[in-house]
């Protein structure tokens, strides 16, 4: 992928850490906030980097890795008010960390112990969606709601955000999501991450013109902001969402950023893209921006950063041992949940299951 | 040709009907340049170019629609959809357009399109992508549905799947793609007719029925019993229309039967499969068909799969149940 042709790009600190000004977004804050920041991107990086690694030993099925794409994540995810509520995709784990929702759960789906299994409503961060695009329905219907319940317009306004990939933007249900949030003017935020593929394919495969641009036509605003740039993301998606939270409907952020790793841990994207390219775009670094920022305006010390570093030490550790320790599920929960009032004819397969399994001699039971 | 993994054999399947025919076109998620998640189509962009093997965009329902309106000018398209749970985007252009285009046009419109789904599950991936949806399909006139079972099978089904004039849900068992067999080079005169099931092992006391990723685990199950009880074991191959003649006759010698799927049990094959035995051989029956299947839940996280997939045990312990009946 080259440089932005177009020039509308959103960026308020530069690859070499330097700000610049933007006239509609402008974004002040204290040392401390800054180095907040910092401290989200290094965390969502070291958790990602940890579970890569539980993959790579067995310990996960698969990783959705988001390497590249942390500063999009932590400034979406920081933009939310409590209140918001966000549907994220697969990828989303920098979001759920700033939600608060501990990393472990996601690990569950991947390590294959469940399905997800979160509480929502806990952290207002819904349960990752695997199937491309459905979540963009359930986020628009979900603001409707929100609209409906007269939570719009005023001091206790509520929005919603939800995740989506550049691949994405192809699929029926995200532009009928698109058409139906533009109709119904409802508070929601379409935040597409534009890591430049979707597993193979190239951007190419999906549009002819920048995906933001695509928002005109469905009646509302689109914007493009460098997603590696981690106070214009935080400084645009705060600005959707206070538009959508005032009940002037929704917004289609494009987060332009790069899939540095692989799709997941079973692909191999040598066969697909050059070298040259992820090197390109190693110097566009989320976290060395930012880091040089903070230096070079002694916002932050050595000691500063060398505390981050422990902090993740510490929470790679967490990470790695509470994979290690979660429980297997026992075998007949596989029956649990199915219906909301239960069924009897599960009830009558979960009893057959457990007396064909108390059958094997080694009670076979768990 | 040598011996190759069902994946490979799909491929050279692949590659032989492009060859013979321009028409054929092959589309779907990342089949070009990464050659499918499967490598089912390896090298085939690079071979027959990208205007032939097209990464389409990322929508399922599109990959679906417009394979039906190439088909309407004359082309032969094969769409690949990455993972069996990725196909419900597509279902209503397959059950609503695809396979009711010729009763429609009453015979006007020909839809020669094949839709190649990788399906069930066994390989510990997340949800969405272990599923056996292949009762949806075969509930629904003017599609055909078929499943192969092995490499030298998967080489011939889906060059007979490209050649037909009817849409076919071509149904690949993606825990088997990297099992090796023999596959032979024949003349098409030779092959066996694609909607006709086969017994692939012969036995005298219970017949068992399975289609798939399954038939590996029937005739593992035959192998197990070998010296106690004598298995036989009927791969179905095509889901519809069924081919049960070999089954009415292996039942009426042994007197059982049971089905095996991964599918849900509730209004799975093995339901028709029993009905239709039923109904023809019910003097022959010793016991009830029975069936083993995945349990009438959504399918389990990796962890709870082995649980969940009927295996050796299972079937062998249909069996008992059988004979004690
Ligand atoms: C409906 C559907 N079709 C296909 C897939 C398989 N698949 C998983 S991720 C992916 C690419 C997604 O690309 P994008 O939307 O750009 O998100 P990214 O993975 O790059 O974050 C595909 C095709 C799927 N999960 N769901
Ligand atoms: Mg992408």
């Amino acid at each position: 992928m080259g440089e932005m042709a177009d020039g509308e790009l959103v960026q308020l600190l530069t690859p070499e850490g330097e700000l610049t000004e933007h006239p509609e977004y402008a974004l002040s804050l204290t040392s401390d906030e800054y180095r907040d920041l910092y401290r989200d991107l290094v965390m969502v990086r070291r958790i990602d980097a940890e579970a890569t690694a539980l993959q790579r030993q067995g310990e996960l099925g698969i990783w959705a890795s988001l390497l590249g794409q942390e500063a999009a994540q932590v400034g979406a995810g920081r933009a939310m008010r409590q209140q918001d509520m966000a549907f994220p995709t697969y990828r989303e784990h920098g979001v759920g960390y700033c939600r608060g929702v501990d990393p472990l759960r996601a690990l569950g789906l991947f390590r294959g112990v469940d399905l997800g299994a979160w509480d929502p409503r806990e952290h207002n961060f819904h349960l990752y969606t695997i199937v491309i695009g459905a979540q963009c329905l359930h986020a628009t219907g979900y603001a409707m709601g929100i609209a409906r319940d007269g939570k719009v317009g005023g001091d206790d306004g509520e929005a919603v955000i939800a995740f989506l990939g550049d691949g994405a933007t192809s699929q029926g249900d995200v532009n009928e999501a698109f058409i139906f949030a533009s109709v119904f003017a409802a508070p929601v935020v379409f935040f597409c991450q534009n890591n430049q593929y979707a597993i193979s394919e190239p951007l190419e495969r999906q549009t002819r013109i920048p995906l933001y641009k695509r928002a005109a036509g469905f009646g509302f605003p689109g914007v493009r902001v460098d997603g590696n740039d981690v106070l214009a993301t935080l400084a645009v998606t705060r600005k959707a969402l206070d538009d959508a939270r005032a009940g002037q409907g929704p917004t289609f952020i494009e987060a332009y950023t790069y899939r540095m790793g692989a799709h997941t841990t079973s692909d191999d994207p040598t066969r697909y893209r050059i070298a040259s390219e992820v090197e390109a775009w190693k110097l566009k670094d989320p976290i060395a921006r930012l880091k040089s920022f903070l230096i070079r305006h002694e916002h932050a010390d050595p000691e500063f950063f060398a505390g981050v570093e422990s902090e993740a030490d510490e929470l790679a550790a967490y990470v790695r041992s509470g994979c290690l320790a979660m429980p297997e599920p026992a075998h007949s929960t596989l029956f649990d949940h199915v219906y909301a009032e239960g069924s009897a004819e599960i009830d009558a397969q979960r009893a057959s299951f457990t007396r064909y399994q108390a059958s094997f001699a080694d009670g076979g039971v768990r | 040709m040598p011996t190759m993994t069902l994946a490979k054999a799909l491929n050279a399947g692949l590659r032989k009907a492009m060859e013979e025919d321009p028409k054929v076109l092959m589309m779907g998620e990342d089949v070009g340049k990464l050659g499918g998640v499967f490598r089912v189509t390896d090298g085939l962009q690079k071979d027959f170019g990208e205007d032939r093997v097209i990464d389409t965009p990322l929508a399922e329902s599109g990959i679906l629609g417009t394979a039906i309106g190439l088909a309407m000018r004359g082309y032969r398209p094969i769409c690949e959809i990455q993972f069996d749970g990725f196909v419900y985007p597509a279902y209503d252009q397959i059950v609503s357009q695809l396979a009711k285009m010729h009763y429609r046009s009453q015979g006007k419109i020909r839809l020669p399109v094949v839709v190649r789904i990788p399906f069930g599950g066994g390989i510990g991936a997340v949800e969405h992508h272990s599923e056996s949806p292949e009762a949806y399909f075969a509930h629904t006139a003017g599609l055909k549905v078929v499943a192969c079972s092995n490499p030298a099978d998967g080489y011939t089904m889906i060059q007979q799947a490209i050649r037909s004039d009817d849409p076919i849900i071509f149904f690949e068992p993606k825990r088997r793609y990297w099992e090796k067999a023999e596959v032979a080079e024949a003349p098409d005169d030779d092959w066996y007719p694609l909607h006709r099931s086969r017994t692939v092992a012969a036995g005298t006391d219970c017949t068992v029925v399975a289609y798939g990723p399954m038939v590996k685990t029937a005739l593992e199950a035959a192998a197990a019993a070998h010296g106690e009880r004598s298995l036989e074991v009927i791969d179905l191959r095509t889901l519809s229309p069924l081919d049960l003649d070999p089954v009415y006759e292996s039942v009426s010698r042994t007197h059982r039967l049971v089905v095996v799927h991964e599918a849900p049990g509730n209004l799975g094959l093995g339901s028709e499969i029993a009905a239709r035995v039923t109904e023809r051989c019910f003097y022959d029956l010793e016991a009830p068909v029975l069936r083993v299947a995945g349990y009438d839940t959504p399918y389990p996280p990796a962890r709870l799969e082995e649980e969940y997939l009927p295996d050796l045990d299972r079937v062998l312990d249909a069996v008992d149940r059988s004979f004690a009946f």
